[in-house]
């Protein structure tokens, strides 16, 4: 099998004067575990129904592997849907479900049956052929769902939260098998997601979606750490937003007056001083002076007189022992309360609720971005 | 049944129940046992019965299987009423299929009340209607008058007109229960046949209907069951022009009961229609390999 290049090209789809989405420019690369990262409701699910051909673009052009398929059906596009409940039928035994494509393709019925077997041996389930649906375990109908799919040898297979069914456990369990699978067969996956621990853990790379448009198309590690939008830095992980206005922006750094003071972040974009703006920082970037620091070069660099560090004073309002490390909230009489996470050091017990500390972040852990709509927790 | 004890009490849960079981005993099992035993014994005068010719024989039985124009119209009985029976499934399966799957909000309501405004209407007069139609200066007559494809008036009576006229009778009882089924029936699944490459006939045949059996098993059986016990629809349709030969077995029970006087002829004929409408049932049930508990759903 071999995956296709999947190409959006300024692909909108109205419902009446409400649009779905609009604008949708993406390419997804042949072979590559892409997913689509958002929200409920934010137009994720509308783009695998224009790519699976199950609706046409209002506007815009869908091509797989260079070829416009506007106008082909479903049946006739070179994807195959997973779908979010999996969609299996319930009065077909196991190998009859994942030879359902090839039954349709006329296949004589002992090559279908051959062909059933070794998809299902590809997704961990030899000798499963004549279990009844209903005797199956959720992952274990995951797998056949995906067999299914595989069978009629796609180039792109679509996935709708396939795993949002499953416990957690297992969830995790499947995103390693997913991905084994996917690597293993060469497939494009378009894989649908509102959980960033899935998309992160499997994906080459991740589109933000918000509000029908695209937010941002990167890497995991490329979407965490360099947020395009305020949308993305606060959808993706926790982070402490702190709106302000930029007072000065000068070698990829910037002065933001917010309701804490003056704070200072790396601004690659070269905001313009005067603009509004929000100062992101994640909670595990910050430390607090006095209890519970680290003593690690990172924070003895930050602790350094000439690095530019930014100072917080504040009331420990809130301790939450996670275990492995402690979400901590410090409240300030001036603005919004700092979320900040420590490791678990072995000094955590030193922590005392209502203890006055000061929340310490270098401006290079921070990040300024253009104003712009977070979002909802 | 322990909420029954609960809300009236032991004595008065006990008397509501004797009450419904007396209501079946007296109207329903009594009267039928009745029925049965009547089917065995010969019509004979109030003197006679009782006396030596009084005994329990098939003789009646026997009656109807050496009557050659009983024997034909109770075959011809239950063969226009399979035929009444898959006509209504051809008509009903795509219009619940389209109410269950296709249509959405106001559509979906109106088509719904178009369904079943009809049968608020008595079944007499809905198939008075359809008497109209056919009539000697009926609907369809005037019509092709009209348009000059023919030059008298047609005999449109017949079984053909029976069997209209019957379809168009029981076609709720026969969208309910397919719409039920239909209903229940993941749209996912429809789609995921689609994206596969299935065609509609075959999403239709592998995915659909074997869902949809045990409604359809029971709008079958419903609908078989009122097309062989009818009485008014023949009744009406046979008076049209051409509508003699169309005679219904009903009619003839019908007569021996309240022209003939013959109560116990007319008894064994109800049970042999009874009997093979058993069978009937029971032969669909195996055929669409559902069991009484699927039909109860």
């Amino acid at each position: 099998m071999q995956g296709a290049e999947v190409a959006l090209e300024g692909v909108g789809l109205a419902y009446g004067a409400f649009w779905a989405v609009r604008g949708i420019d993406l390419t997804v690369r042949p072979g590559e575990f892409f997913s689509l990262l958002g929200p409920s409701g934010c137009g994720k699910t509308t783009i695998l129904r224009l790519v699976s051909g199950f609706v046409e673009p209002t506007e815009g052009v869908i091509r797989i592997d260079g070829r416009d398929v506007r106008g082909v059906g479903p049946a006739a596009r070179p994807t195959a849907l997973v779908f979010q409940n999996l969609a299996l039928f319930p009065l077909m035994r196991v190998w009859e479900n994942v030879a359902f494509g090839l039954e349709v393709r006329g296949v004589a019925k002992a090559e279908r049956r051959r062909r059933a077997e070794e998809l299902l041996e590809l997704v961990a389930l030899p000798g499963f052929a004549e279990k009844r649906v209903d005797e199956l375990s959720g992952g274990q109908r995951q797998r056949v769902a995906i067999a299914r799919a595989l069978a009629v040898e796609p180039k792109v297979l679509l996935l709708d939260e396939p795993l949002s069914a499953l416990d957690l456990k297992l969830r995790q369990h499947m995103r390693a098998e997913l991905k084994a699978i996917q690597r293993r067969t060469g497939v494009t996956f378009l894989y649908i997601t509102h959980d960033q621990g899935e998309a992160f853990t499997m994906s080459d790379r991740v589109a933000v979606m918000s509000q029908g448009r695209i937010e941002q198309v990167g890497t995991p590690a490329e979407i965490y750490d360099a947020p395009a939008t305020a949308f993305v830095a606060s959808f993706v992980g926790e982070s402490n937003p702190l709106p302000g206005r930029v007072r000065e922006s000068a070698g990829g750094l910037a002065r933001i007056d917010t309701a804490l003071g003056p704070l200072r972040a790396r601004d690659p974009r070269g905001l313009a001083p005067g603009s509004a703006a929000i100062l992101v920082v994640r909670p595990e970037r910050c430390r607090l002076d006095g209890a519970g620091e680290g003593d690690g070069p990172a924070d003895r660099l930050a602790r350094a007189e000439d690095a530019p560090v930014n100072r917080i004073e504040g009331r420990l309002a809130r301790i939450d022992f996670e275990g492995a490390f402690a979400n901590l909230v410090v409240a300030s009489p001036a603005g919004p309360a700092l979320k900040v996470q420590v490791a678990n050091d072995g000094r955590l017990s030193r922590l005392e609720a209502g203890a006055p500390v000061t929340v310490r972040f270098p401006a290079e852990a921070a990040l300024a971005l253009p104003e712009g709509p977070l979002a909802r927790e | 049944m322990s909420e029954l004890w609960r809300r009236f009490g032991r004595l008065g849960g006990g008397l509501v129940l004797a009450t419904a079981l007396l209501w079946a005993l007296l109207l329903i099992v009594l009267p039928q046992l009745l029925m049965v035993e009547l089917s065995f014994r010969p019509n004979l005068p109030a003197a006679a019965r009782g006396g030596p010719e009084d005994v329990l024989s098939l003789a009646n039985y026997a009656a109807l299987w050496a009557n050659p124009l009983h024997r034909a119209i109770f075959w011809q009985t239950i063969w226009s009423s399979l035929l009444v029976t898959l006509l209504a499934l051809l008509v009903c399966y795509p219009v619940a299929f389209h109410l269950a799957q296709e249509a959405r909000g106001t559509r979906a309501l109106l088509l719904a009340t178009a369904l079943v405004i009809p049968f608020w209407v008595n079944e007499i007069l809905r198939t008075f209607s359809w008497f109209l139609i056919l009539a000697r200066n009926g609907l369809v007559n005037r019509l092709l008058l009209g348009l000059g494809v023919i030059e008298e008036p047609l005999a449109l009576g017949g079984v053909g007109a029976v069997m209209i006229g019957m379809v168009y009778a029981y076609v709720l009882f026969m969208i309910f229960p397919l719409y039920n089924a239909l209903e229940s029936l993941d749209r996912n699944q429809i789609e995921a046949a689609r994206d596969l490459g299935a065609s509609t006939w075959r999403i239709h045949w592998r995915v659909v209907i074997p869902h949809a059996k045990p409604g359809i098993a029971v709008g079958c059986v419903m609908t078989f069951m009122l097309a062989a016990g009818t009485f008014a629809v023949p009744q009406i349709m046979q008076s049209l022009p051409g509508g003699t030969n169309a005679r219904w077995f009903t009619q003839i029970i019908y007569s021996y009961f309240f022209d003939g006087g013959d109560w116990n002829r007319g008894s064994a004929y109800a049970f042999a229609l009874l009997l093979l409408c058993i069978v009937f049932v029971m032969a669909t049930m195996r055929l669409f390999r559902v069991g009484l508990r699927d039909i109860a759903k």
